[in-house]
């Protein structure tokens, strides 16, 4: 059974019903990134798809609510024509999934705390979000924050909703922070590096003064594939560095870091376009969206990025770009049984951090741990937040962890 | 004085075997204070009208110590509360007759600096500016800035996910914490975060950060830190009323700058600060913005150019942009002296923190002023006109009877009027005492119990702190659990999550 909600009310009856009759919902909104996570153990599916509308817009106070089922598109082109954005850059994952689903909502982007490169500045999804309205497993309408930046009313759960998959309520109305668009965004390329060192240079840019929004390396065979003839001409590696701003503070910045760099390796600056194309072929993970093999997503401590892959080749063939100044590592494995698991959570472990499979080899959802397990503790903790939410598990069941 | 639970006799009639036992339980046999004298300095915090003795108070050294504390506490049905530098305006820290406060002053050493990842690790005593001490030499700082951020502490920044005047372009505590070591209320340690981004599964951090201690003690904090900006200057920008000054802040933002700050005073504020920083503040202006802007000196030059240009466009009385770094910090000593200037006009002032959307700030004063009229008591306004969050310091005099629960009434109008507005009870003090029997203003009894439920999910007898965060209530919080709570036995966890 397929249920479609065109309001709040109706969500929180189709809760009460199920709960009633105890039959788990999956949640899905636009349904572009239903692979990612575990399969959901759920009979009948609700998708928020159809509780759409911006709800309150003021760009002066940097703030913007929607209803969940909101497509991002139509956000990002109604903030767009204020010169304002969602500065988190969410990745958009039709390219890794081949393009189905729908359109990706503003509740699934929020829902499973999608970040792009500007997270390393910016922050994650989770600290744009202000507010929440959702439904919980008890069929109860809830709400947190508000539309406000300083709040400290009461606990945060829109910390507990950013990244929870569903799993804690169905979210069906958004309020979060935004900011003004740049006026230029320059794109500081150094040509030749590798891993190490490119890594190494990422760090001093973050490190320095000049206010960088993004630092990610691609290896020669990554670098040729995003359509851009600057770095497919060079055909070697590429450590990509951002700066955003007011156009003279940009074009200030931008030399300042060069030159800070020195003779160590040839440097070009992308215009705008050819910067835009980057980035966001970096936040889609482009460079290895039609790699066989399964592709997994490593959240480590930046300056382990190159030895958390140095300790994965050992085991297995690799490709991979390098975000988040290092810190975040898109792996395309060549599986074996396990989708390469145990060699790339082996090679995580010393260098702290987790490893999300995103997409097993066989397309998935697999019945594989797609999460690092948390140690037990934390497990009990989770399943305990999980019942103050929803007791019943009523709501995408097992889509993070078994029995969650 | 505030109506906190009954004091379990059982508890206080144990009150000489516990002090033995703690003693026991640490390296420090004096690090049990049990004295009265000695206790004294543990009975309130910043809101100093509130005033409690506990039953003993206890410094552990480490974080085994306040395990085995925390544990102890939990076998016994004994309260804790937990206790940075005890600067909370909310009360957040004050403790209950039968409870053990637990202090985090002698968890005072920075463990760890990464300049390559950018974080700082800590002991969770150390102090919000002891981090930005132990980094500034290398141009490095630590970014949320609460007033008290010269004594307060980390962990007290943590459990009231505190703000300051800087967060507007960097974040307040939450987004700038990347982990901790998180001492549950059984006594379980657990890590959470580190250096990476974003850790997997619920967001506990997020959770913890803001719960007023409720949920466990911190005992380390990771943290990011930020290299400084070249340089930054501010400008002051003066205006006949609070619609011009609130209409410029609205064309600043809307013009696409973020400035690092942007902080509004009103004209009794103006007043207030000027008698004791001589900071050179226009006396005759109804209403007065300092807006900072950083970089290098010329895109500082650029960016005060433009919002010149746009104050010029909305009929200001004054516009002075700092020519010095001496002036700058003029310029900053008034508004960061401004609670203790208004100290020196009245020898009282209640401190409220109040967050309003930003285009309804001259509503609510003008509001706020007719509140001020019909209680009599003077209102000094500063406001943190970026984001929202309104300080009225409402002026009384506590040896005249009656005025202090007469400016406690004003101030909880004044709390309903920013909800009223699309606000909230409070932006960067927390709820603590003072706030929490006003919760049902903002949270109806659904959002409440979903927030008490993920209490009792981490501390099932509510031991921690209670009597703060929600209003008093004598039954107990909804908790959908009909099986015993089956925690993993001390010990018996891997290397992620130690005893």
């Amino acid at each position: 059974m397929h249920t479609l909600p065109t309001s709040e009310t109706q969500i929180a009856d189709t809760v009460l019903a199920a709960r009633a009759e105890r039959t788990p919902l999956e949640i899905s909104g636009g349904g572009t990134k239903r692979r990612l996570g575990r399969r959901v153990q759920a009979a009948a599916t609700l998708s928020t798809d159809a509780l759409r509308g911006i709800t309150l817009y003021r760009p002066t106070e940097l703030v913007i609510s929607a209803n969940s089922g909101t497509p991002l598109s139509e956000i990002t082109q109604t903030l767009g024509e204020q010169g304002q954005e969602l500065a988190f850059e969410p990745i958009d994952h039709r390219t890794v999934y081949g393009g189905e689903g729908a359109e990706p909502t503003i509740g699934g982007v929020i829902a499973c705390n999608l970040s792009g490169p500007r997270r390393v500045n910016a922050g994650a999804a989770r600290d744009h979000l202000l507010g929440v309205r959702a439904v919980n497993g008890r069929g109860e309408v809830i709400k947190n924050g508000g539309r406000v930046v300083k709040n400290v009313t009461g606990y945060d759960l829109c910390k507990l909703f950013a990244g929870s998959f569903g799993t804690l309520g169905i979210l069906t109305e958004v309020t979060l922070k935004v900011r003004p668009k740049a006026e230029r965004a320059a794109t500081l390329v150094l040509f030749g590096l590798d891993e190490v060192a490119g890594q190494a240079a990422m760090a001093e840019a973050l490190g320095s003064p000049f206010d960088v929004t993004g630092a990610a390396y691609l290896p020669a065979t990554q670098a040729s594939t995003l359509g851009v003839s600057a770095l497919a001409d060079a055909g070697t590696s590429a450590t990509v560095i951002r700066l955003e701003g007011f156009a003279d503070s940009v074009a200030y910045r931008t030399d300042a870091l060069r030159g800070s760099y020195g003779p160590r390796a040839a440097t070009t600056v992308l215009d705008d376009a050819d910067g835009a194309a980057v980035w966001a072929g970096i936040r889609d993970v482009r460079p290895l969206a039609a790699s066989s093999g399964s592709l997994w997503r490593v959240s480590t401590t930046p300056s382990e990025g190159p030895a958390v892959l140095a300790r994965l080749r050992e085991r297995s063939p690799v490709d991979a770009v390098l975000d988040w100044g290092g810190g975040l590592v898109w792996l395309a494995v060549e599986a074996g049984d396990d989708d390469g698991a145990a060699a790339v959570r082996d090679a995580v472990r010393p260098s702290g951090g987790h490893a999300t499979l995103v997409r097993p080899a066989g397309g998935g959802p697999g019945e594989g741990e797609v999460f690092d397990p948390p140690p037990p503790v934390l497990a009990m903790l989770g399943d305990r937040i999980k019942r103050s939410f929803d007791p019943d598990r009523i709501l995408n069941p097992g889509r993070m962890y078994a029995g969650v | 004085m505030i109506e906190l639970p009954p004091p379990r006799e059982d508890v206080l009639a144990r009150r000489a075997q516990i002090a033995a036992d703690l003693r026991g339980l640490i390296d420090k046999p004096e690090a049990v204070i049990d004295a009265a004298d000695e206790m004294r300095a543990y009975e309130t915090d910043g809101l100093t009208a509130y005033r409690q003795m506990p039953m003993l108070v206890v410094l552990p050294g480490s974080t085994e110590e306040v395990s085995r504390v925390m544990a102890y506490c939990h076998d016994n049905g004994i309260r804790v509360v937990a206790r940075g530098a005890g600067t909370s305006l909310a009360g957040g820290a004050l403790p209950l007759a039968d409870s053990v406060v637990i202090g985090v002053s002698r968890l005072s050493r920075v463990l760890d600096i990464d300049f390559a990842n950018r974080t700082a690790t800590v002991q969770a005593g150390v102090t919000n500016m002891g981090i930005t001490r132990a980094v500034e030499h290398e141009q490095y700082f630590y970014a949320p800035d609460p007033s008290s951020q010269i004594v307060c502490t980390i962990a007290g920044n943590i459990a009231m996910n505190s703000g300051g005047a800087h967060c507007l372009k960097y974040g307040v505590t939450t987004n700038n914490l990347m982990g901790v070591t998180l001492v549950l209320p059984d006594g379980q340690v657990v890590e959470l975060g580190g250096k990476h981004l974003d850790a997997a599964g619920y967001d506990l951090l997020g959770l913890i950060t803001g719960s007023e201690g409720g949920l466990g003690i911190v005992t380390e904090a990771t943290v990011r830190i930020l290299r400084s900006a070249e340089g930054a200057r501010p400008a002051l920008i003066s205006f006949d009323s609070n619609e011009a000054a609130g209409a410029c802040v609205d064309a600043i933002i809307g013009s696409g700058i973020i400035p690092v700050a942007l902080e509004f005073m009103d004209k009794p504020a103006i007043h207030a600060t000027e008698a004791f920083a001589k900071a050179g503040y226009p006396l005759d202006a109804e209403a007065m913005l300092i807006v900072e802007v950083e970089g290098s000196e010329a895109e500082i030059a650029a960016l005060l150019d433009r919002i010149v240009a746009i104050a010029q466009a909305h009929d200001p009385r004054t516009i002075r942009v700092s020519q010095s770094d001496a002036e700058s910090a003029l310029i900053w000593k008034g508004r960061k002296a401004a609670f203790g200037a208004v100290g020196q006009i009245m020898p009282d002032y209640y401190c409220m923190d109040g967050t309003i959307p930003t285009g309804t700030l001259p509503e609510v004063l003008g509001r706020i002023g007719a509140l001020s009229a019909a209680y009599g008591f003077q209102v000094a306004n500063i406001f943190h006109a970026g984001d929202g969050n309104l300080h009225p310091l409402i002026l009384y005099d506590a040896n005249k009877p009656g005025e202090l629960a007469r400016a406690e009434e004003m101030g909880a109008e004044i709390l309903k009027l920013c909800v009223d507005v699309g606000g909230c009870l409070t932006g960067e003090h927390g709820v603590g005492v003072e706030k929490r029997d006003l919760m049902p203003v903002q949270f109806n009894p659904t959002d409440l119990d979903q927030q008490r439920r993920l209490k009792s999910a981490f501390d099932p007898q509510w031991l921690l702190n209670p009597a703060k965060v929600f209003p008093l209530t004598d039954t107990p919080p909804a908790w959908d659990d009909p099986a015993p709570l089956n925690l993993p036995t001390h010990g018996g966890v891997d290397a992620h999550a130690s005893h």
